[in-house]
């Protein structure tokens, strides 16, 4: 099919295209993704071939559309919306997390609400306000949903898929800053959508990362390597499920760990691992599990963006700091 | 107006309605009615409606065990049975009446009050009671009978009901969905979001508002400054008030409106002009914030006593029918009862039950651990 390489963003489009091709229940919903193709063109081309009934420009209204995709999946549907910007899901938030999240449960699985909700997130692209938004830990936090943010092509296209696919409400985190990189896809989904992937092989440290922060990640451990380090990374994929095995290997391996994300460190994702890597590899540890991420402040302006977000200097820098215990 | 409305919707949809009514006061020259508080029966033009003689007594048994139910439940409440109940009673002609006007393949989606509803979809009313005696979250089946579970959060069900309508549509099929809400509701952003879908993509689905004329402390002129049916024409789709404790005129009102929307016209605004007589819910004081004297002058448009003077003056019922639907209530009262108090706390691993459709691994290990934990204890090894 689409072997050879393509630009994420280009990888999802023909995802969505094989998820609208492979079932007729299959609805695209979203702001300006008709003729525009989203603000992304992420959706380029498909309401011109499958038809304004199967991708569906909605009226300016996310609690709108994510609560009206929740109706069209009870009536059998399965919608896959589009969030135009990180910042705009808020006025979704309660359809999301007290509607789409709890419903199969309220039901006792009586219900299936396969929807995904594909979100364009996080920074690096010099955006004005509430378009550089990391809010995984929200969404991660909330039973009943399933979190994943692709770090490659590849993935990007076979995650889409299976997340199309799950019978389970999918968030499906897309790192904005990304969608332009190219890379190989393949012809295989060669991970089930839960599993982590080890990005590169290492002996010294893990770094744990995901969506964005996977490149940086890759980037520092070819960085260390020439000062004589060898850094392994993982690619997280799922944010929930985590798969906390693979983690669990990796660190035990190595007996350092630093989690990398642009969303501010104070509760978020890597507070999550460094307590249960913690719980489970404390006696193979050399030193604490380290953090590195965005800090307690909102986003901010472009300007100043580059210091707020995790970089490969301020990995290396955790790195050492790992070293020094 | 963009949408498909005929005249007629729209001449109803404008109705000539002076601004400033005093809210609560039942002085509204736009309400559909049928059968008068005397119980005399009215035509309207644009609702007609024919009805035999058994028809109305279904209709009358059909108030008087859902307010029969209502009343059990309340008393469960009282009796520490039930941790919480919204009571319906007072609106049970507005329920009963839009509820027996669905056909089986429509869709009906309630906020926590429907149980007349729900009466009328033929769900056991059993299996409304584990919400609110906290052995689930809501527990059936919503396809088995096209009830949807009940929300909480308001308003957020316009919306589910407005996207399941556009399901319809796009499968082709000529059903209709009821979508149920508060006065208070029509403030919510969901609900007028819910109005835009609709109109947008002509959904086949009825707007039911009752206006039981509060939403808890707050009265409707707290949540608008027009009469609500009119929001509908802002949307560009007919809004229609009517009497809600006539349940002739909730049932052609609504039949008509299910009509309309299933014939590809789209949406419909039935506001439904009632009251609610008891407290917002168990756990509510309705006399720190209303009259004795508004709840009395309801009570005297009662939506039982109207029917039954109805069926009293027409000859239509005789004593072995009332005797009749004594013995139901009867019936019904005890196998409330006596379901209720017999219900089952539910295996505490229910928490883990139903989290994802699909294996995740958080929920598998955190079970697995409480299993462990919970077998730890002497007599926990049965978890
Ligand atoms: C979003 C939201 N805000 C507040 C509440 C708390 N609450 C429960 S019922 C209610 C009043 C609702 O009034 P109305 O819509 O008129 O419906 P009614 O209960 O009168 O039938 C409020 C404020 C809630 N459930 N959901």
């Amino acid at each position: 099919m689409m072997a050879g390489q393509l630009s994420i963003a280009k990888a999802l489009n023909e995802a969505l295209r094989k998820s609208l091709e492979n079932d007729p229940k299959t609805l695209l919903m979203g702001e300006d993704i008709g003729k525009l193709g989203g603000v992304f063109r992420i959706t380029d081309g498909l309401q011109k071939d499958f038809g304004e009934s199967r991708v569906i420009d909605t009226p300016l209204a996310e609690s709108g559309i994510v609560g009206t995709a929740i109706g069209l999946a009870l009536r059998g549907y399965r919608p896959v919306v589009e969030i135009q910007f990180d910042g705009f899901v808020y006025p979704a938030f309660d359809q999301i997390v007290s509607q789409l999240a709890k419903m199969h449960a309220r039901a006792l699985g009586h219900v299936k609400l396969p929807v995904t909700v594909r979100i364009p997130y996080a920074g690096g692209i010099g955006a004005v306000e509430h378009h550089s938004e990391s809010h995984e830990a929200y969404f991660a936090h909330t039973a009943g949903l399933r979190v994943v943010s692709p770090s490659n092509a590849h993935d990007a296209h076979w995650m889409l898929r299976q997340a199309i696919a799950s019978d389970d409400p999918v968030i499906f985190l897309e790192p904005k800053r990304r969608y332009w990189d190219k890379g190989e896809v393949g012809d295989a989904a060669d991970l089930p959508l839960h599993d982590a992937r080890i990005a590169r092989g290492g002996t010294d440290a893990t770094l744990i990362a995901y969506g964005p922060m996977v490149k940086v990640c890759l980037d520092a451990a070819a960085a260390a390597e020439e000062d004589g380090r060898s850094l392994e990374v993982v690619d997280l994929r799922s944010l929930s499920p985590v798969d906390f095995a693979a983690l669990e290997a990796s660190v035990k391996r190595t007996g350092r760990a630093i989690v990398v994300h642009e969303a501010p460190v104070f509760l978020g994702m890597g507070a999550e691992l460094a307590a249960r890597l913690t719980e489970r590899c404390f006696y193979h540890l050399e030193a604490p599990v380290l953090r590195v991420g965005g800090f307690h402040a909102p986003y901010p302006p472009s300007r100043v963006e580059e210091a707020f977000l995790p970089d490969l200097d301020r990995v290396l820098d955790a790195v050492d700091r790992s070293f020094a215990y | 107006m963009t949408v498909k409305s005929t005249a007629r919707a729209r001449k109803k949809a404008a109705p000539a309605v002076p601004d400033n009514l005093p809210a609560g006061s039942g002085a509204q020259p736009e309400l559909i009615q049928l059968l008068t508080p005397e119980g005399e029966r009215v035509e309207h033009p644009d609702y007609p409606l024919t009805t035999t003689p058994e028809e109305l007594r279904d209709l009358y048994r059909d108030l008087v065990l859902v307010r029969r139910f209502d009343a059990e439940a309340t008393s469960l409440q009282r009796q520490g049975e039930l941790g919480l109940w919204a009571s319906l009673l007072g609106q049970e002609a507005a329920q009963v009446g839009s509820g027996r006007a669905m056909r089986p393949g429509d869709y009906a989606f309630p906020t926590y009050r429907e149980h007349g509803v729900a009466w009328c979809r033929d769900v056991d009313p059993l299996n409304l009671l584990g919400m609110f005696r906290g052995v689930n979250h809501g527990g059936w089946d919503p396809n088995e009978k096209n009830f949807h579970l009940y929300t909480i959060v308001i308003g957020a069900q316009a919306l589910h009901a407005t996207g399941y309508a556009m399901g319809i549509t796009k499968d082709g099929t000529d059903d209709a969905v009821i979508a149920y809400f508060g006065d208070g509701a029509s403030s919510q952003g969901d609900v007028s979001e819910a109005f835009t879908f609709a109109s947008v993509y002509n959904a086949p689905v009825v707007f039911f508002c009752q206006n039981n004329q509060w939403a808890i402390s707050e009265p409707t002129t707290n949540q608008t400054k027009i009469p609500l049916y009119r929001r509908a024409s802002g949307f560009g789709f007919p809004g229609v008030r009517v009497d809600g404790n006539d349940v002739l005129a909730c049932l052609a009102v609504t039949r008509w409106a299910l009509d309309h929307a299933r014939s590809g016209n789209g949406p419909v605004l039935v506001e439904a002009f009632t009251y609610r007589m008891g407290a917002h819910t168990t756990s509510d004081d309705p006399t720190r914030y209303r009259l004795a004297e508004e709840t009395e002058a309801w009570r005297a448009k009662d939506p039982i006593s109207r029917l039954k003077a109805h069926l009293d003056r027409e000859g239509l019922a005789d004593e072995a029918f009332f005797a009749s639907v004594e013995a139901k209530s009867e019936e019904l009262g005890l196998r409330v009862r006596e379901g209720v108090r017999s219900m089952p706390d539910p295996d505490p691993t229910l928490i883990f039950d139903h989290v994802y459709a699909e294996p995740h691994t958080l929920v598998d290990e955190e079970r697995a651990e409480y299993t462990a934990y919970a077998a730890s204890f002497e007599g926990g090894e049965n978890l």
